[in-house]
C-alpha cells in the first residue's frame, strides 16, 4: 500500500487528528498527528485489516527546541509496507500516551525516551530510567542540557 | 510465595520456609556476556520474574554525534556500539545517511560492503555460538571458532589496518579498496572454514547433553516475537521467515542466491533456545554462499568516487536499516540545515531483543536462564550505547 493510501485511511478515520503529512520527495513519508490521540491511532493501525502495522521498528524522541517530539516507525509484516507517525508536545508539558499496550516493544523504547528526553508517557506501566543511573538528574539529550559538575557529591572530571 | 502453596516438610518433620527470594545475577557474571545485572525473583529454583538493569556501559554516543563537525566523523563512534560486529554498524549508518543524502554508490562498493558484512556476520556468530557453548559446558567449540574468527579479523586487518574497530565503510564509499591477495586469502579461508563448521556442528549442536540443556527451553512464540519487535536469529528461530536482506533489500543483496533459515523445532518446540542457536549455525553457510558469489562477480570501479566532499543534507529525516548479525540495526537521522547531525538514534537489535527476556524466562529453572541469555546473543556495548 502506498503512503498516500495509508494517509487517506488515517484521514478518513481520524479527520482533524491527522495534522499534516509529507508523502512525496522525502526519504520516509510521514504524518504528524495529535499527541493525545496517538494511542487510538496506534491501536487502529495495528488492528485494521488493510494496514496491520504489527511491527514497531523504532520509537525515537527528538528535541525540536521548544517542543519535544516522538517518531514512530511502523512496519507491517503482513503487507510489507511502512509508515511514519510523528507527534509533538510542548517541552514544559511533555505528555504522550504510551503505546506499550499496542506494541510491547515500545516499553523499553519509551523508557529510553523518558530517560534521555524527559518525555512523560502516560499509562506506561513502569516508567523509570533505563540507561542512566536511577538517581541521575536531568535528561541529557535535550538541547539545553547542562552537564552537571557533580554527581552524588563527586566531581565529574572532563 | 503465594498463600495457596502447601507447607513443605523435611523428612524429620521440620517445616521449610517457602518464600520468594531475589538473587542478583551480574553485573560481573560470566554468563551475562558483559556488564548486565539481572534481578531474578526465584521461587525455589523456578524463575518468577527477571528484571534487567542496564546502563553500565552507557556513553550516550547519540549526544556525542550531535557535537561532531561532520556526518563522516560519526563513523568511528558507531563502531564502538556493537564491538563484535563493527562493520555492520558502519554499514547501517552509511545506508541511513545515503538514504538521507540520496547518494548512489558504485557497484564495487556495494559488493565489497556485502563481502565485509557477511564476513562480519560469520565472525559475530562464531563468538555467539562459541561463548554459548561455554555457557552450556562445552569448551572445545569455543577454541575452534575463535581460531577461525581470528582469520576473518586478519582479513579485515589487511584491508583497513584494524582488527575490531574499522572505520572502513564511509558515507558514499570505503576508506580503502581491497588489498592485493584479499580474494585469494578469502577463498582459502572459506575452504578451510567449511571443515570447521561441519566438525563443530556435529560436536556441539547434536551433542546429547547440549540438546537436553537447550531443547524446549525459553520458547518464544511467533506473535510474541513480532509484538516485541524481535529480529534476526531471535525472530527466525521462532519460525518467522523474515530477513531484511531479502524482504527489504538494501545494497545489492537481491542479486545473490541464498536461503533464509528458520527454526523448525527439530529437537523440541519451535522458537526454543536450540532453534535460535541452530539458525545462527546454518546462517553461516548462507553467508559463505553470498561471499563466494560476490567474489566471483566483483566489478571494477573506484571505491571513493561517490564520497561527498562536504555533507550538508536538506533538512529532513531518514530511517535506514540493515540485517545485522543480531537483527534489525537501524539508524534514525534527523538533519537540519547544518553540517552536523541534529539527532541520531540507533535502533539496536540487542536492546530490543533483550526486552523479551522476562516473558520467555518465567517458569524456567535458574540454570536455564543462562541458556536463554546466551541464546539472545546480546552485546552490552550495543544495549547500553
Amino acid at each position: 500500500m502506498t503512503a498516500q493510501e495509508i494517509h487517506d485511511i488515517l484521514k478518513a478515520q481520524f479527520g482533524d487528528a491527522v495534522l499534516e503529512a509529507k508523502l512525496e520527495n522525502v526519504p520516509d513519508p510521514f504524518a504528524k498527528v495529535q499527541a493525545d490521540r496517538i494511542l487510538d491511532i496506534a491501536a487502529f493501525v495495528r488492528g485494521d485489516e488493510r494496514l496491520q502495522f504489527d511491527y514497531l521498528m523504532c520509537l525515537s524522541g527528538v528535541d525540536y527546541k521548544g517542543k519535544l517530539g516522538v517518531t514512530y516507525h511502523l512496519y507491517s509484516m503482513v503487507h510489507r509496507h511502512k509508515f511514519v507517525l510523528k507527534v509533538e508536545v510542548p517541552t514544559d508539558a511533555p505528555n504522550v500516551p504510551s503505546v506499550e499496550s499496542v506494541w510491547k516493544t515500545a516499553d523499553w523504547h519509551e523508557r529510553e525516551a523518558f530517560d534521555l528526553y524527559g518525555l512523560n508517557f502516560t499509562g506506561h506501566p513502569d516508567l523509570r530510567r533505563i540507561l542512566l543511573p536511577y538517581d541521575w538528574e536531568g535528561h541529557p539529550l535535550r538541547k539545553d542540557y547542562q552537564t552537571p559538575e557533580y554527581y552524588n557529591g563527586m566531581k565529574v572530571p572532563y | 510465595m503465594t498463600e495457596t502453596t502447601e507447607t513443605i516438610k523435611t523428612s524429620t518433620g521440620r517445616v521449610l520456609r517457602t518464600e520468594e527470594m531475589v538473587v542478583n545475577m551480574g553485573p560481573q557474571h560470566p554468563s551475562t556476556h558483559g556488564v548486565l545485572r539481572l534481578e531474578v525473583v526465584l521461587d525455589g529454583e523456578i524463575v518468577v520474574d527477571v528484571i534487567p538493569h542496564m546502563g553500565y556501559l552507557h556513553r550516550c554516543f547519540e549526544k556525542h554525534c550531535e557535537h561532531m563537525t561532520s556526518y563522516q566523523q560519526v563513523v568511528p563512534y558507531v563502531d564502538r556500539m556493537d564491538y563484535v560486529a563493527s562493520m555492520t554498524n558502519e554499514m547501517a549508518y552509511a545506508v541511513a545517511a545515503e538514504k538521507l543524502l540520496k547518494i548512489e554508490v558504485p557497484e564495487r562498493v556495494h559488493y565489497i560492503r556485502i563481502i565485509m558484512s557477511e564476513l562480519q556476520r560469520i565472525a559475530s556468530h562464531l563468538i555467539a555460538i562459541g561463548t554459548f557453548g561455554i555457557d552450556m559446558g562445552a569448551f572445545t567449540p569455543f577454541l575452534y571458532y575463535f581460531r577461525d574468527r581470528e582469520r576473518i579479523l586478519e582479513l579485515f586487518e589487511m584491508t583497513c589496518g584494524a582488527r575490531l574497530l574499522y572505520n572502513y565503510i564511509w558515507i558514499g564509499g570505503l576508506s580503502h579498496d581491497l588489498p592485493p591477495g584479499f580474494i585469494e586469502k578469502t577463498r582459502e579461508f572459506i575452504t578451510d572454514f567449511k571443515k570447521t563448521l561441519k566438525e563443530v556442528n556435529d560436536l556441539l549442536n547434536y551433542n546429547e547433553i547440549f540438546i537436553k540443556r537447550t531443547a524446549n527451553v525459553g520458547v518464544l512464540p511467533k506473535d510474541l516475537a513480532i509484538n516485541y519487535a524481535c529480529s534476526g536469529p531471535m525472530l527466525r528461530g521462532s519460525g518467522v521467515s523474515w530477513d531484511l536482506r531479502r524482504d527489504d533489500p538494501y545494497t545489492l543483496y537481491d542479486r545473490f542466491e541464498w536461503d533464509v533459515i528458520v527454526g523448525k523445532g527439530e529437537m523440541g518446540t519451535v522458537g526454543d533456545v536450540w532453534d535460535r542457536n541452530m539458525v545462527r549455525q546454518r546462517e553461516m553457510w548462507e553467508s559463505l554462499r553470498i561471499i563466494e558469489q560476490a567474489l566471483a562477480s566483483l566489478p571494477e570501479g573506484d571505491v571513493q568516487k561517490a564520497i561527498p566532499k562536504r555533507i550538508r543534507p536538506v533538512p529532513g529525516d531518514a530511517y535506514g536499516r540493515v540485517e545485522g548479525p543480531r537483527g534489525e540495526l537501524g539508524f534514525y537521522i534527523v538533519a537540519e540545515d547544518s553540517v552536523t547531525p541534529y539527532r541520531i538514534k540507533a535502533r539496536a537489535p540487542a536492546f530490543v531483543n533483550l526486552s523479551v527476556i522476562n516473558e520467555i524466562s518465567k517458569g524456567a529453572m535458574l540454570a536455564d536462564l543462562v541458556a536463554i541469555i546466551g541464546s539472545i546473543d546480546i552485546v552490552l556495548g550495543e544495549v547500553d550505547r
